[in-house]
């Protein structure tokens, strides 16, 4: 009977704790509901009321309405914008995911024991700000560097120049962006178990068949992942079309900008945002939808 | 055309250098620029429209003056536009008048770009809140329209005896008639500037005299305008043989169609803010519609000049806001830097023209070579060719701000 004490304790202590796990689950919310209500749907509310205001005849005041025609006036008057935001930070998320795959790869299967300083030196730039390392990139790229000279050389650009072309721009986004790839991609590739790849070796895989029917499916979620969080963010950034674009360059989050603090227009500057999370979402949820199934692989 | 600089001047451009680069990036948005003010010095600038919605500006209750009981007045400025001690940082100026006054001034750099101030502080203003500052500095226009909503505190000219040193010049502005509400802080040129080696070997000239030579091609893609329209467009209003300070709508039309062809045929390279400066440091541009002062710190290598068709003055203007609650200590130390010889020593150090009569004299004792810089005391036929900017309408405001962002490409 003494023997039977502890496990009838710990199967009790067990019970108790399944009981209680929903109650502690919802009680653990709380900070993080209470982040998201006060600081994501408040606001959000309040940008969708602002986005339907019309109005006043005063220059920046707007009142209260249900002006629906504001999102049709901003789509007709912005879809440049956004076309091409999609089209920048499509091909942005391309060559990140082309350029962040290989690294990841080794730094999750090869690096030994430099993989925690590769780590550190993936984040590194997180160390300076977004818009002095995006300042970099005109130094960098300026007509009388050696990037832009090597080129020219070559009479591969058609503007004789990268700056202020949307080359520079897709190029800037895809830089600032890039970690946001490289670390789920990385996450993802750490968790397979290597002995998988050594068994398919084993089944007389080719290494590149290994690749597409072990590695590729398993590193899927890292994929998904690091493709959301690099289009998104660069589908509404407008620091590297303001830097490093010209005039004809500019993206959906510069007109939001030049809405809300150059002419004041907060409702159309309001419907902008609301329309391009509209399309992010959809985008997102057909993303993901298709990731769920076999159709990626 | 511009006097090679003197060894004090280029120790100051020298000391300063930093800083600047470090207002540019600040500003990058594009700093004051822009005008309205002045009236008089330009060819009749600010003349009609005036306080744009016609009638008196609106009163909001003032709020309650603490001058008496505290000390203190809280001062918003734009980044390095007052004189600094380079080895301390301190504000010499500002120290001087604390020690004399025994009130304590809180002078913060808050002031980046008019707009995004404006869209900071605004709800405040309107529910009548105080803002914390009992001195903003702002260009002419945002002026007018803070006074125009009645965001501005009428001035007590009896606190501030050395008002009557402001430059006649500057008295009749449209927006504020007798200057009720303002005082200019500061005044500066919209106008070219260049990379004096780069412009020889590209156009065989040593300086511009006329925005056609801005559009030759062989400037193709070499070359920034800024992204203030009433400096961009009023050099373009001007060149097309129109008056900057009275336009219609058609002569805006026609200068924005100049400018759409301009940047659609990729001669204009970008719309820059402040940033244009470090575009033609780097060498990617050559040429520039820029701001004076920024141009006469870039040094000897630099070129920097007023077009012949007209260059654009503007001013940026100290006011006491509506809800400010040490106005009485404003006015002091508005009265402090309207003396010469104080805004002299201010003068010094930012480079830009002093509006205080007098300053040209006291800077005889301050720095005897900075009497002729013309940059700060600009001759008579400069300011007779240059403009201020006509003094719009919220609607015509708004109206133009549009046609010129659809045109730079937004």
């Amino acid at each position: 009977m003494p023997a039977m004490a502890p496990s009838k304790k710990s199967s009790a202590s067990t019970g108790v704790g399944v009981r209680r796990r929903p109650r502690t689950a919802y009680l653990l919310l709380i900070p993080g509901l209470g982040w998201l209500s006060i600081f994501f749907v408040v606001p959000l509310i309040s940008l969708f009321a602002t986005s339907l205001q019309a109005p006043t005849g005063k220059n920046g005041v707007y009142q209260a309405a249900f002006q629906v025609s504001n999102y049709a006036e901003a789509i007709a008057e912005y879809w440049p914008q956004f076309v091409r935001s999609f089209i920048y930070s499509g091909i942005a998320t391309v060559l990140a995911l082309v350029i962040a795959y290989p690294l990841a790869y080794f730094i999750a299967f090869r690096a030994g024991k430099w993989r925690a300083l590769l780590l550190v030196l993936v984040v590194a730039p997180f160390f300076a700000s977004f818009l002095l390392r995006t300042y970099a990139w005109r130094t960098i790229l300026a007509d009388e560097g050696f990037i832009t000279s090597f080129f020219n050389m070559l009479h591969l650009l058609p503007e004789q120049r990268i700056l202020n072309t949307p080359i520079a721009v897709v190029l800037g986004l895809t830089y600032n962006f890039l970690p946001f790839m490289i670390l789920p991609l990385y996450a993802a590739l750490e968790r397979i178990d290597p002995r998988l790849i050594e068994a398919a070796g084993d089944l007389y895989a080719s290494p590149f068949t290994g690749f597409r029917k072990v590695v590729w499916p398993l590193s899927l979620p890292g994929v998904v992942a690091g493709t959301l969080l690099t289009f998104i963010p660069a589908s509404g950034d407008y620091i590297n079309a303001t830097l490093l674009g010209a005039p004809s360059d500019r993206m959906v989050g510069n007109a939001i900008q030049t809405n809300f603090l150059q002419f004041r227009d907060y409702p159309i500057a309001s419907a902008l945002s609301f329309i391009l999370m509209a399309i992010i979402l959809t985008l997102v949820f057909v993303y993901i939808r298709r990731a769920g199934t076999e159709d990626l692989v | 055309m511009r006097k090679p600089m003197s060894a004090e001047a280029a120790a100051i451009v020298r000391m300063s250098r930093s800083a600047l680069s470090r207002r540019r990036l600040l500003q990058a948005a594009g700093v004051s620029g822009v005008a309205v003010a002045a009236a008089a010095c330009g060819a009749g600038g600010g003349d009609d429209s005036g306080s744009a919605s016609g009638s008196a500006a609106p009163e909001t209750s003032a709020a309650t003056d603490v001058s008496d009981s505290e000390k203190i007045v809280n001062w918003a400025n734009w980044p390095l536009y007052i004189d600094v001690d380079d080895e301390t940082g301190a504000y010499p100026t500002l120290e001087a008048f604390q020690q004399a006054s025994g009130i304590t001034v809180n002078y913060t750099e808050d002031i980046n770009d008019n707009n995004e101030f404006y869209a900071k502080v605004r709800a405040q203003l309107e529910s009548g809140q105080s803002i914390d500052r009992d001195i903003v500095v702002l260009t002419d226009w945002m002026a007018a329209l803070w006074i125009n909503n009645g965001f501005a505190a009428k001035l007590d000219k009896a606190n501030i005896p050395n008002a009557a040193n402001l430059n006649p010049a500057y008295l009749n502005v449209g927006f504020d008639p007798n200057r009720d509400y303002t005082l200019p802080w500061f005044s500066g040129f919209g106008c070219f500037g260049w990379n004096t080696a780069a412009l020889q070997e590209t156009l065989g000239t040593d300086k511009l005299v006329t925005l056609d030579q801005l559009w030759d091609p062989a400037l193709k893609g070499r070359i920034t305008v800024l992204s203030e329209m009433r400096d961009t467009m009023g050099i373009i209003l001007a060149a097309q043989g129109y008056d900057p300070s009275n336009f219609t709508d058609e002569q805006f039309q026609e200068g924005i169609a100049v400018l759409q062809t301009q940047i659609d045929s990729g001669q204009i390279r970008q719309v820059a803010g402040n940033d244009y400066v470090a575009a033609l440091e780097t060498g990617d541009v050559i040429a520039v519609i820029g701001w004076s002062g920024d141009m006469f710190q870039l040094g000897e290598d630099y070129g920097v000049g007023l077009p012949e068709s007209g260059a654009m003055l503007w001013t940026d203007n100290m006011l006491v806001p509506s809800t400010a609650t040490h106005k009485k200590n404003a006015e002091q130390v508005m009265n402090y830097y309207y003396d010469p010889v104080v805004a002299a020593e201010a003068a010094a150090w930012v480079q830009y023209i002093s509006p205080v009569a007098g300053a040209r004299e006291a800077m005889a004792e301050i720095d005897p070579e900075l009497v002729d810089n013309e940059w700060i005391f600009p001759s008579s036929t400069m300011l007779d060719n240059s403009y201020v900017f006509m003094t719009l309408t919220p609607e015509q405001d708004e109206a133009y701000q549009r046609e010129f962002q659809k045109a730079i490409g937004l």
